[in-house]
């Protein structure tokens, strides 16, 4: 594994003496309090969307690594919660129907319905495995989107691929996140607003996830993921603790959706396809599966770098005069590099937990000492050798 | 104890166990034993309610059993250590016997039984922090034994334990499963490895072919024609 440099080890180890604690939380508070007037004064308004989709992505990776980190259930269609929660907020707070129902009705609602659904997509798919499960979970997502893009007809529930347009944003107690707030001296804008509810429901998705992973019932998800019927034999109620996660996790992403309606006040199929899954499953994966910490790092680079790449057109253009390479094809390019480099080098993700780290560690020392251990039988590999 | 009567299991179109009999009496260790393919297993994976059953009845302390899925069973006493060792690879030895505890809410007494199995057996206290994937596979076997007593269980069902096993190993396996057997704990044992078993348990069957073809004390069935022949290789 590649060594950090010491000084970028003393800054991710877990500080030592109670002060230096909480000194260094006071700081990661601020900055999290004040990123929003850095990022903009530094790089510019724009990145204060970004910095609000990072928050948003956050709490979509978070409710995956929750299904594929912690249960070990490989969900390749886990946009579709997403989507159900976006076109919840969609349909009960816009033109479309008239309805307006108000914000503090409606999260909670989608991540209700996103359960619901969660259970739609955990129920038939007990009893598989791997890939198995990963083939119906992609069906399952790719179904919600066609409905979502054919439901136009007969009668019009969700327009179509044409998408609803004009989506309220959230109102919490009367302040309205479109719109420009003056504290004193400061001005808020909207996307400032976005950011501070973002980072409030983020944060509370966070600490959700930290207190499930060391439950009971995050124990009994991590020991299904390891081996099934052990986790049987151990007492857990394997089917329930499955269906548990799914609707957990959907829950999660329905949060997510509804945000991501107002957010953008418009939504569109389009927007919840395979690649959108597929992105989500990477931010799990390349940040460190079942690791909070390190799905939270995941989540932030795979949005803040794409948005970087945006540069690199500009560059061209003004270097050579023309866009030889498309900056979202390089988004791809970039994408895939990062993911075999990541699998091959650190395979259980860039921030892993300390466990997995352990895990790693110990494999790679294996192949420098093959000499038995005292006490080792020669059939130790023999696990699945033979048949019965 | 158990009492099996009638069992009947398969997989698919595939009839696997065809009507079997088998009692387990409060405090006994009994082994079934017999070839590949006889039907061990499945037996087992029946009477622990990993594999639905066919027909028959399954019954646990008077109390029918036969159609509570696993953990039901689990939490009424009967715990099963299954076949290839099943540990949590990927956690610690001290975090697969706090699963085996999974059920129980006296933390002091889980606790208690943490020190007693790191008494038993003490190559997995001095491995408490490490994966248990990374350990020996007597070693697995130790934890998968360790980890199911955990339940503090009435009934122990034990899928193969040797399997896999350097014969010193499998050796140290069977010491241990006497003392467990001694403690009072009613243990079912399945091992194609005939001879061992029979010279640990009190009672056996003989598995064939899906039906049950002999049965008795063990001490009768070691010193039988039929069974030297077909598994002691005499």
């Amino acid at each position: 594994m590649p060594r950090l440099p010491a000084s970028a080890a003393a800054l991710f180890a877990a500080p030592r003496t109670p002060l230096a604690r909480s000194v260094l939380t006071a700081l990661a508070i601020a900055a999290l309090l004040l990123a929003p007037f850095l990022v903009d004064a530094l790089l510019g308004r724009a990145w204060v969307r970004v910095l609000d989709l990072v928050l948003l992505y956050t709490m979509l990776a978070l409710g995956l690594n929750i299904v594929v980190g912690f249960a070990g259930l490989l969900d390749l269609g886990y946009i579709a919660f997403f989507a159900v929660g976006a076109y919840l907020y969609a349909l009960c707070a816009s033109p479309h129907f008239g309805l307006h129902l108000p914000f503090w009705l409606l999260l909670p609602a989608a991540a209700l319905v996103a359960g619901v659904f969660g259970m739609l997509l955990g129920a038939p798919t007990l009893k598989l495995r791997g890939d198995y499960l990963a083939i119906v979970t992609l069906g399952f997502g790719e179904i919600i989107r066609i409905f979502l893009n054919n439901l136009n007809a007969p009668i019009n529930l969700t327009n179509g691929p044409q998408g609803i347009t004009l989506i309220r944003p959230i109102e919490v107690a009367g302040v309205s996140m479109a719109k420009v707030h003056t504290i004193g001296p400061l001005s808020i804008p909207s996307l400032y607003n976005y950011y501070y509810l973002f980072l409030a429901l983020t944060v509370l998705v966070v600490f959700i996830s930290a207190r499930l992973q060391h439950s009971r019932v995050g124990r009994a998800w991590v020991a299904i993921r390891e081996d099934e019927l052990a986790a049987s034999a151990s007492g857990v109620n394997t089917r329930n603790m499955k269906l548990l996660a799914f609707a957990m996790g959907a829950s999660f992403g329905g949060i997510a959706g509804s945000l991501y309606a107002s957010f953008q006040g418009f939504v569109s199929p389009e927007s919840f396809g395979l690649m959108e899954s597929i992105m989500v499953l990477c931010m799990v994966v390349l940040g460190g599966m079942g690791h909070i910490r390190g799905v939270v790092l995941g989540a932030a680079l795979l949005v803040t770098v794409p948005e970087a790449l945006r540069y690199v057109g500009g560059w061209q253009r003004s270097l050579l005069g023309e866009v030889l390479v498309e900056p979202s094809d390089l988004r791809l390019l970039l994408f895939g590099i990062a993911l075999v480099l990541v699998m091959r080098w650190r395979p259980a993700g860039l921030w892993p937990s300390a466990i997995r780290q352990r895990e790693f560690a110990r494999t790679a020392g294996r192949g420098l000492d093959p000499g038995p251990g005292p006490g080792q039988g020669p059939g130790q590999a023999g696990r699945q050798e033979r048949p019965h | 104890m158990l009492s099996v009567r009638a069992m009947a299991l398969g997989y698919r179109s595939i009839v696997a166990v065809r009507g079997i009999d088998l009692d387990v009496g409060a405090g006994e260790l009994v082994a079934v034993i017999g070839a590949n393919g006889a039907g061990k297993t499945t037996s087992l994976k029946g009477i622990a309610g990993a594999l639905p059953v066919r027909a028959g009845s399954i019954v646990l302390d008077g109390e029918d059993i036969t159609r509570l899925p696993v953990h039901e069973r689990v939490r009424r006493g009967l715990s099963l250590v299954p076949e290839g060792r099943g540990i949590f690879a990927r956690l610690t030895v001290a975090e697969n016997l706090d699963m085996g505890a999974y059920l129980r809410r006296d933390a002091a007494g889980v606790l208690a039984d943490l020190d007693r199995s790191y008494t038993l057996f003490p190559r997995l206290g001095e491995r408490r922090r490490q994966l248990a994937g990374t350990l020996s596979g007597g070693e697995q076997q130790m934890l998968a034994i360790a980890r199911a007593l955990m339940g503090r269980p009435r009934l122990l069902l034990l899928d193969e334990p040797s399997m896999g096993l350097a014969p010193l190993v499998t050796q140290r396996i069977f010491d241990t499963i006497r003392s467990i057997a001694a403690e009072r704990v009613s243990i079912l044992l399945v091992e194609q490895n005939a001879r061992a078993a029979l010279e640990l348990a009190a009672r056996a069957y003989v598995l064939e072919g899906g039906c049950i073809t002999l049965a008795g004390a063990a001490g009768e069935l070691l010193s039988s024609d039929a069974v030297r022949r077909a598994y002691l290789g005499e």
